[in-house]
């Protein structure tokens, strides 16, 4: 299995991540002019009160299109990172509790029928939050409790368990809501981002995603000795457990906030770290702005299809990215004939 | 960092580790000096990598006593500082690594780079020349996870040299090495030990090239110290009863003139071992 060297080095990774950047670029420019209705550009400079599309592009459109990018740039990186420290190809947030921590939260709301706005923030949202952030804390303090056996094995069983436990709790409250509330769940636990409306949820999101993004991007040289193994990046001067303990919050956290606000989309996470991968290799300072571009440009084109593809109804977005990124991803891995093992 | 000129590089004084209430290492004391080979040998579960480990500071469990790495107590390392002077060499295992040997040398300058600055060429060169110090640059551009076991080894050598680590600690170099890998790690680490001043902490389960190589031995028997000094002191019925709890064969080495071992019993006990038999067999009938 001598493999003739990278093709990374061949091609050169510039021109991958400065194409996907390209792409990115035109896809956030282009998709909030595609829609059921095609709005012309002029609409840009129309006034939002006399004007009905204007409206749309400035309160509808384009907040969307800003979130599912920051949304699919922010899940793409935690998977990224996940799989990294973990050393495990199937690690996300998602595999950890995180989703359905707010999706619990997300539904336990709905089944009591609260209904509030915290800092402009809904009712929903905030107690999905408030769900994920209890299951990081918990699978965190699962994790310490127990003192014995490699702490990344015991994190993610402890996560896998948690996910399990809080799913069924899920299916518990829809079978005990009325069909309305019922179908409200449900289709909340779809996902999707069919209730932007205006920036104010979009800041909020900015905000955890920079943050989170920032301390990432610092812990690049210790998430590629991380992914050689733990022992040896601690003797590499890597400060182990300092470092998975920021990793694991700061990304859990980013992660938190945008499941509070657009609900668990799943795939994105999983697949666009291993898709730039395989294009690009598993340097982290490659690694991470190509999959970073990647997985925002992939939400925003599939957030698109999605609410063009059956309008006027929408399809929610998660079985959109599982339905086109799936293919892609196995003729990728077909195509390439490496090894997906490798994290 | 104060004392880094001081002779003595590790000293434990009555170092203990205890691991869920199981002692692993008991009232360890002694001294590792700059430039010293050393070997750790004694029988499975001795806690000979728990102590290798320890010398990196990879501590779990409960610790007792002191423990100085280059005259300063572990405690007060800070990470990176410890990286540029000890870097543990782990076995050549079967780790999924999914870098080029190039690139996976190139992090292991982690000590001395900047996150947000690209490679400095001097980081460039020192890898080079680790490279070419243990003949590893043919691969250069091979995924680590294409290399056989010894060429393996030898990246990982590699990494301590790029590391500027002068302590190296390393975990069973030559296990499920062929004979004529295990020849050219042995050499390689021995190279580094005379020509660049470089101690070597080294765990093995071949107490013959441990004689051979090493200027002290350390031997561990259930986490203690039964044995620590010279070669010659080590090969003896009476000492090597105390480290492995049975008698073994030992001859003459043709060129060393040093006692081997041969992992086979004395006559005695294959005579009590063949009694015992013959009596099995009757009782089977």
């Amino acid at each position: 299995m001598a493999s003739q060297g990278p093709r990374e080095d061949e091609i050169g990774p510039g021109w991958t991540i400065g194409t996907l950047f390209g792409l990115a670029v035109l896809a956030v420019a282009w998709a909030p002019f595609w829609g059921m209705e095609h709005i012309s550009f002029s609409a840009l400079w129309g006034n939002v009160d006399d004007s009905n599309t204007s409206y749309i592009l400035w309160n509808l459109r384009i907040p969307r299109v800003l979130m599912s990018f920051l949304a699919g740039a922010a899940l793409a990186t935690s998977g990224m990172v996940f799989q990294a420290m973990f050393r495990n190809p199937l690690a996300t947030p998602f595999t950890l509790g995180v989703s359905s921590g707010a999706s619990l939260g997300a539904v336990l709301c709905y089944h009591c029928g609260w209904s509030f706005a915290l800092l402009g923030v809904s009712g929903v949202s905030v107690c999905a939050f408030i769900g994920a952030v209890f299951s990081i804390v918990l699978v965190y303090a699962l994790t310490s409790a127990s003192r014995q056996g490699s702490s990344t094995a015991t994190m993610l069983l402890a996560g896998v368990a948690i996910s399990f436990f809080f799913s069924s709790l899920i299916l518990f409250l829809q079978y005990m809501s009325d069909p309305t509330k019922s179908f409200q769940m449900l289709r909340w636990v779809m996902g999707g981002l069919q209730n932007i409306v205006g920036f104010s949820d979009v800041l909020n999101v900015f905000a955890f995603v920079t943050s989170g993004c920032l301390i990432v991007w610092y812990l690049l040289l210790d998430l590629n000795l991380l992914s050689t193994g733990e022992d040896f990046a601690f003797s590499r001067g890597v400060n182990v457990n300092q470092v998975k303990v920021l990793l694991f919050f700061s990304v859990s956290l980013m992660v938190g906030a945008v499941v509070a606000i657009c609900g668990p989309i799943g795939f994105v996470g999983l697949m666009a770290p291993h898709i730039c991968r395989l294009l690009i290799g598993a340097d982290h300072r490659r690694l991470y702005p190509a999959t970073l571009l990647f997985g925002g440009a992939m939400l925003v084109v599939c957030d698109t299809i999605s609410r063009t593809l059956l309008a006027p109804t929408e399809l929610p977005v998660g079985i959109l990215t599982a339905l086109v990124g799936g293919p892609f991803f196995l003729g990728l891995l077909l195509a390439r004939r490496r090894d997906l093992g490798t994290v | 960092m104060r004392n880094l000129n001081t002779n003595v590089v590790l000293e434990a004084r009555k170092f203990s580790c205890r691991i869920a209430g199981k002692s692993i290492l008991r009232d360890i004391s002694l001294q590792i000096r700059r430039g010293e080979y050393i070997s750790i040998v004694g029988p499975n579960g001795a806690g000979k990598t728990t102590l290798l480990r320890a010398f990196d500071r990879m501590l779990i469990g409960e610790i007792s006593g002191e423990l100085d790495i280059c005259g300063m107590p572990w405690e007060e390392w800070k990470q990176s500082d410890l990286a540029k002077l000890a870097a543990l060499v782990p076995q050549a295992d079967s780790r999924v690594i999914p870098f080029t040997v190039e690139q996976f040398l190139l992090m292991c300058r982690y000590p001395y780079m900047n996150p947000f600055a690209s490679l400095h060429p001097n980081d460039r060169k020192v890898v080079r020349e680790a490279m070419v110090g243990t003949g590893t640059s043919a691969f250069a551009k091979r995924r680590m996870d294409t290399l056989s076991s010894g060429e393996r080894q030898k990246v990982y050598i590699a990494s301590a040299l790029a590391q500027g680590a002068h302590i190296w600690l390393m975990d069973e170099p030559t296990t499920f090495l062929d004979y004529h890998h295990q020849a050219d790690i042995l050499s390689l680490i021995a190279l580094a030990n005379k020509e660049f001043d470089v101690t070597v902490v080294a765990v093995t389960h071949d107490l013959n090239h441990a004689v051979l190589e090493s200027d002290r031995i350390i031997a561990l028997r259930e986490g203690e110290l039964v044995f620590y000094g010279t070669p010659d002191l080590i090969m003896k019925p009476d000492v090597l009863k105390r480290v492995y709890g049975a008698s073994l064969l030992l001859v003459d080495h043709p060129k060393a003139g040093l006692p081997m071992i041969v992992p086979r019993m004395t006559p005695e006990q294959d005579k009590e071992l063949a009694k015992w038999r013959a009596k099995a067999r009757e009782k089977m009938k």
